[in-house]
């Protein structure tokens, strides 16, 4: 990868993604040799928002590398409560680290913090914008599944909010990807990433109903729609159970159909899918380690 | 139009914006940041009649040549707009707004979560994409009324 950041997946070219990818596989496959890479280095987690697996993983990436990491904590408990800007806080906070890990609820927020530090700055999410690395991980599950090229996958939920789908869609247009876009009319994909389809060549295939073309998938990547989308909580209802799957559901998909979920899932995927050979969202959440090391030993490679 | 049809007067020294949309002749100004108080001259025809145009606006600037990196953002609002820069009376040069490839400063950002309208110590940027434009941080795309989105 020849960028200082990870900002969009936008901005991530095939050779870019494969050379994580590998990588990751190489620590995948032999973790100890990657024990003291970074020993003298320091990565900050600056999460102005809630992470669970997001924040640890990279947490656990940095350590098993060799690294450290310095946590801002929570916003409440930071000088953000104080009024101070996000262009301050990661020029104070480009002084104590190595590299920057920011998830922050407006969208933007990485370019901008990127534009103001040298040290390296990943976007582990930026409002409803993009959150690149979930995308490799993501990318690193369908290929161990099934390599990245021949496929049709669909990408269902809130995709006009969903940041793992915007960068996943973006991404998936360097390979030979079907896409096909299932969600209600409400939360159809946002012009934006629209466009950057459209200016990757590739074909949109929208539509409102799973069973349309389920049994086309080889990949149904699942995402939640939050009830805080909808002024009304009765059509809220009404349009999330039509985007929730159970077995009985995929019983009309192909068998080597893999299901995916960035998580937290609440009921979208019933957990009677765990057990049915689709599932891969636990082996995905646990992807995050060693593709995040990759993607950390990259770029801080990369500063060096 | 000839000079006894003229609704305001020609000027000395200065900058003619002509064949800008009718409509569109105070956001002109908004654009180019001129509002009075920096004592220039200034004279606005609205809804005059056109040949190309069916309806312009012209806007006069008395004392200030604008230069086309300052004009050229106009054409996201104004895209016929000519360009004449006046020396006694004369016309001595005449342009055309180039559509820029970049708009700094200029235009706010309609998604109100975008991090350039949370106070932080940046310009917006757009990049100018097909018929619209494009925010550089948060990627939204405005396609119409970009006049509404002025913010100088």
């Amino acid at each position: 990868m020849r960028q200082d950041h990870l900002i969009t997946a936008t901005q991530l070219s095939r050779d870019d993604i494969e050379a994580v990818l590998d990588r990751a596989r190489e620590i995948a496959a032999d973790p100890a040799a990657f024990t003291d890479r970074h020993a003298d280095t320091v990565l900050a987690l600056c999460f102005f928002e809630p992470s669970t697996r997001t924040k640890m993983s990279f947490d656990t990436a940095a350590k098993r590398l060799g690294a450290n990491t310095i946590d801002m904590g929570t916003v409440e408990s930071s000088s953000v409560t104080k009024g101070e800007s996000l262009a301050d806080t990661v020029r104070v906070i480009e002084g104590y680290a190595d590299a920057i890990v920011l998830r922050h609820p407006s969208e933007g927020a990485a370019t901008l913090a990127a534009e103001f530090v040298d040290v390296p700055v990943i976007n582990a999410g930026d409002g409803a914008g993009q959150h690149p690395s979930q995308t490799l991980l993501d990318l690193y599950t369908v290929r161990e599944n099934h390599g990245l090229d021949g496929l049709t996958v669909g990408i269902m939920g809130d995709l006009k909010y969903g940041r793992t789908v915007h960068s996943l869609a973006a991404a998936l247009t360097n390979f030979e990807v079907n896409q096909h876009f299932i969600s209600p009319e409400s939360l159809k994909l946002p012009r934006s990433v629209r466009f950057d389809l459209h200016e990757a060549g590739a074909q949109l295939r929208e539509h409102t109903d799973l069973e349309d073309v389920l049994p086309e998938l080889d990949v149904l990547y699942v995402t939640r729609i939050q009830k805080e989308r909808f002024p009304d909580e009765n059509e809220y209802h009404r349009v999330a159970g039509q985007y929730r799957i159970d077995a009985e559901t995929l019983a009309a998909a192909r068998e080597e159909l893999t299901v995916m979920h960035p998580l937290p899932r609440v009921d979208e995927i019933a957990a009677d899918v765990d057990a049915s050979g689709h599932a891969r969202y636990f082996e995905q959440a646990h992807n995050g380690v060693p593709v995040r090391m990759a993607l950390l030993d990259t770029l801080l490679e990369g500063a060096q | 139009m000839s000079d006894h049809e003229l609704r305001v007067s020609k000027i000395r020294d200065g900058t003619v914006i002509d064949h800008v949309e009718g409509g569109q002749a105070l956001n002109v100004l908004a654009i180019l940041g001129i509002d009075g108080s920096e004592g220039l001259g200034v004279s606005i025809g609205m809804n005059v009649p056109s040949d190309r145009l069916g309806r312009k606006d012209v806007v006069k600037v008395e004392g200030r040549e604008l230069s086309s990196s300052e004009v050229d953002v106009l054409s996201l609002i104004a895209p016929e707009a000519t360009i004449n820069i006046i020396r006694e009376f004369e016309v001595v040069e005449k342009n055309r707004v180039v559509r820029p490839e970049q708009v700094a400063g200029v235009l706010s950002c309609p998604n109100r979560n975008c991090i350039t309208n949370a106070g932080e110590p940046v310009e917006t940027e757009f990049a100018v994409v097909g018929n619209g434009v494009r925010c550089g941080y948060c990627s939204t795309i405005i396609r119409d009324d970009l006049a509404d989105h002025i913010d100088v």
